[in-house]
């Protein structure tokens, strides 16, 4: 019994200590993939908190990514601040943007939702192009670049403290909350639970945390352009939220893992031509959804037969908007 | 004691005096007129996508975000085979057929499996899956580059009253309508489209009737493909827009606003979003100064967005939005 | 031979075993009930015939098995399965309810449409009334029109008389033998109004938790002292 309730945590201490061991074995280049991984994992853990704990279905994270981004990048470039100072302040900036649309988010449920966050995905990147002298325009802006160590370990350590973050928070009163407020709503405010704090904050902290992403994801790009917090980068978001299991924080690093090194492994190795990539990509993750629905970590499940401390990882409920 | 005030006019009142307004604008001016005109063709295009949206939804309540790809490929056969030698309308036809057999192909292939044992959530990804796969084959097979298209009829302008019409926007807009009308047609008077709305609508109780429910779903996909053909033949004879991989992506993303603000059960719903959506936004774009090209897609979800709010389940959407 | 047969029928839902070893049998022709607390596996019977539960054991219909056979399957065998709820479409018209009873028929309708008003003539004039705003028993009737046009050997019934008033009850079940005796339709009916369907049917089955517990005419039923307790009320 004992042993059960400490496998996680000493599998978390496992794997932090590997994350931090790895770059010995790689080159510079590969830590840079390492460190874009480690901001898929913020990006990702950030979604599961809205979607898979809470049931807010968002396919537009990729504009909160894009609001720590854009304050790293602005202040980085023309203020002069230091970089790692600025991720407090998109901390800041994303937890406001999250609320902002963590109201409207009050009206609408499943699919409608969906498409609104969508939407906000797709008119960000707009407005950033609008207005260049703010924001560098479509050119964008280039930042001081970083060794592929450095950036390392400030993803993973971003990564590591939002997992330790989100853990806390979600095995907790508030996590309770956000669950129930997925599981049923009439029963959530039955038992005294605030729909509309709730939903609003658990939009909050999710964007916080993709901004810090963001702030990251720019850092290790060293460059910024609308272009790069475009539909793409939301999709896969989504994907690796869901390939990973959703309401799962285990199943968070296979997500990252799969949507960042399955193309690059594809484009890297000779056996297909980079044409085919896409190609192949997208019917993995087809089969992966046939085989696997509800992610990886229910075949984790299974095999250790958790009973998830995180809750059981119900259907998101994309398009019940109710009976 | 409060009284219920009954708001089912609101909608039907404000889209007769959208109309008479943009009959007004355009007597008055021939450049609105011109506008206007326009404005419905590019919504003709994203109505016949955000139809085939509608359809699969309605029997699924899955969005599937492939529409657009697959419309592009299709278009990419329509370009082949009139490279082959056909001309432009037997290729449209040929491509019509194709896109039916290769909608049902990949709803078989590609989505029941995963619908077989998921949820809606794990084939909305299949069909993000999808949606690469299917634009990753295009730049496979035909490369990235862009192709030119050759156009249906040649350019010709029609002057009526001092505005100039474009002979493609019309046809545009007539293709367009009559394809949706055929459709309307089939749901609404023949066995199949009857069968077809019954296994949409109640899956279980068209089973005990004897209805092949899963039959039923793939023959969506084909209608869903042939309409995302059309538009995508359609958008390609717009000067405006080029033979690419990337066609569709930002047509999708109208016709998905369009389909909301329709009501995403409605396809009626989907047709008049997407006009209004087509000539708002040609409107905004040459009357409004700061509406810069940036920014009409944001503008598109603004309207969306206006009407969800004041209409949560859409235009004609069936919807119950249930508060606590 | 009987027209259903069913020898030792296993069911279940997910783990959950809802029918242990369920034997019944229906004649060409005749009206038999199915009697039961709720839970007791009526409605699951009644899936298991018309494949829309997985099922285990012998079914077999006029000697063909159906062991592999699923609801569409079913229909085109003969076998009209009107469900709890009524299973009718309520966002399409009356006309395209009756029209999709009729789906698995070929050939012209105008006989069956004519047969359908003669036994509720006041579905002429609702024809284009959407499904869902009829009455209880007007959908029930509905249903059971729809079920008619299908020109089944073999009617399931489940639970007719639910949420309807008395006299409405008594003129379904009325109508429910006229079609037995004019369509020559057989009925396995189930309910939980013990009276109305012991006076309507010729035999029943009483199942309880998932088996049944006693089987025979319904003179005999109505007899027996357990019966009148638990399911007459006297």
């Amino acid at each position: 019994m004992r042993a059960r309730a400490l496998l996680g945590p000493v599998t978390a201490l496992v794997a932090a200590v590997v994350i931090a061991l790895l770059p010995l074995t790689l080159s510079d280049y590969h830590r840079s993939t390492g460190a874009l991984v480690g901001v898929f994992f913020t990006a990702i853990l950030a979604l599961d908190i809205v979607t898979g704990y809470t049931g807010q279905i968002s396919i537009g994270h990729g504009a909160f990514m894009a609001v720590g981004g854009y304050t790293t990048a602005i202040l980085t470039h023309d203020h002069g601040w230091n970089d790692l100072a600025t991720l407090p302040l998109a901390l800041a900036f994303g937890f406001v943007a999250g609320v902002i649309v963590g109201l409207p988010a009050l009206r609408f449920s499943g699919v409608y939702l969906a498409l609104t966050t969508f939407a906000v995905a797709l008119a960000v990147p707009q407005i950033a192009k609008n207005y260049p002298d703010f924001t560098g325009g479509t050119e964008g802006l280039a930042l001081p670049t970083h060794s592929g160590t450095w950036l390392y370990y400030v993803a993973w350590t971003v990564a590591a403290v939002a997992f330790v973050f989100a853990w806390l928070l979600l095995r907790g009163r508030t996590g309770r909350a956000f669950r129930a407020v997925r599981d049923s709503e009439i029963a959530a405010v039955s038992s005294g639970v605030s729909l509309p704090f709730h939903k609003t904050v658990s939009f909050g902290i999710s964007a916080a945390i993709a901004a810090a992403a963001g702030s990251v994801y720019v850092l290790v790009n060293n460059f910024i352009n609308p272009d790069v917090f475009g539909l793409q980068l939301s999709l896969f978001i989504l994907i690796g939220a869901v390939v990973g299991g959703l309401g799962s924080l285990w199943g968070v690093i296979v997500g990252a893992a799969f949507v960042e090194l399955l193309p690059i492994g594809l484009t890297s190795s000779s056996f297909t031509s980079s044409e085919l990539v896409p190609v192949i990509f997208g019917a993995v993750v087809i089969a992966v959804m046939a085989l696997l629905p509800l992610g990886a970590a229910s075949l984790l499940q299974r095999l250790l037969h958790f009973g998830s401390q995180t809750g059981e990882s119900s259907d998101v409920p994309l398009g019940t908007e109710g009976t | 004691m409060s009284v219920r005030v009954d708001r089912s006019w609101i909608v039907p009142a404000l889209l007769v005096a959208g109309c008479i307004g943009l009959v007004v604008g355009s007597l008055s001016s021939s450049l609105f007129a011109q506008q206007t005109l326009s404005g419905l063709a590019n919504g003709g295009i994203y109505a016949s996508l955000a139809v085939a949206l509608v359809l699969i939804y309605r029997a699924t309540e899955v969005i599937n975000f492939s529409q657009g790809a697959i419309a592009t490929f299709t278009t990419y056969i329509a370009w082949q085979l009139m490279d082959w030698g056909l001309t432009y309308w037997l290729a449209f036809a040929c491509t019509l057929g194709i896109a039916f057999a290769g909608g049902i192909a990949l709803e078989l292939v590609a989505i029941r499996p995963v619908e077989r044992r998921g949820n809606v959530l794990s084939v909305v990804i299949a069909s993000i899956g999808l949606l690469i796969l299917v634009e990753g084959a295009i730049g496979y097979i035909w490369g990235n580059d862009i192709k030119f298209m050759p156009a249906p009829f040649p350019a010709h302008i029609y002057r009526i009253g001092g505005v100039a019409f474009s002979r493609q926007d019309i046809a545009t807009i007539l293709i367009a309508l009559a394809s949706v009308f055929v459709l309307w047609l089939l749901f609404q008077f023949t066995k199949l489209g009857l069968a077809m709305r019954a296994a949409a609508v109640r899956p279980e109780a068209a089973r005990l009737v004897g209805i092949r429910v899963s039959w039923m779903l793939s023959l969506g996909w084909g209608l869903a493909a042939m309409l995302g053909a059309v538009a995508g033949m359609m958008a390609a004879a717009s000067p405006s827009v080029l033979l690419q991989p990337s066609m569709m992506d930002g047509i999708l993303i109208y016709a998905f606003a369009a389909a909301v603000l329709g009501g995403l059960d409605s396809a009626a719903g989907a047709v008049v979003g997407a006009l209004a959506i087509g000539v708002t936004l040609n409107l905004l774009g040459s009357y409004v100064s700061w509406v810069t090209p940036q920014l009409l897609l944001p503008a598109a979800f603004v309207l969306m967005l206006v009407v969800l709010l004041v209409k949560p389940s859409g235009l004609f959407g069936h919807t119950t939005v249930r508060k606590v | 031979m009987p027209l259903l047969a069913l020898r030792d029928v296993d069911a279940r839902y997910g783990q959950v075993q809802a029918l242990r070893g369920v034997s019944l049998t229906v004649d060409e022709g005749e009206i038999v009930a199915m009697l039961g607390a709720n839970g007791a596996g009526k409605t699951t019977t009644l899936r298991a015939i018309s494949g829309t539960v997985r099922r285990s054991g012998t079914l077999e219909l006029d000697g063909r098995s159906l062991a592999r056979t699923g609801p569409e399957q079913a229909a085109r065998l003969g076998v009209a399965h009107v469900p709890e709820g009524r299973g009718t479409f309520s966002e399409l018209t009356v006309w395209e309810n009756l029209r999709l009873g009729a789906h698995t028929r070929r050939g012209p309708l105008n006989d069956d449409f004519q047969r359908v008003l003669g036994y509720f003539p006041w579905l002429e004039g609702r024809r284009a009334q959407q499904a869902g705003t009829l009455s209880g028993g007007e959908q029930q009737m509905l249903a059971l029109a729809r079920a008619l046009m299908q020109r089944p050997r073999l009617l399931l019934l489940d639970e007719p008389s639910l949420g309807l008033a008395p006299l409405v009850v008594a003129e379904i079940f009325r109508i429910v033998r006229e079609l037995n005796e004019r369509e020559g339709a057989a009925v396995l009916l189930v309910e939980q109004n013990a009276r109305t369907s012991l006076s309507t049917a010729a035999r029943a089955y009483v199942l309880e938790v998932g088996a049944v517990a006693y089987a025979g005419t319904s003179e005999e039923l109505s007899e027996r002292d357990s019966i009148r307790r638990s399911y007459l009320g006297y």
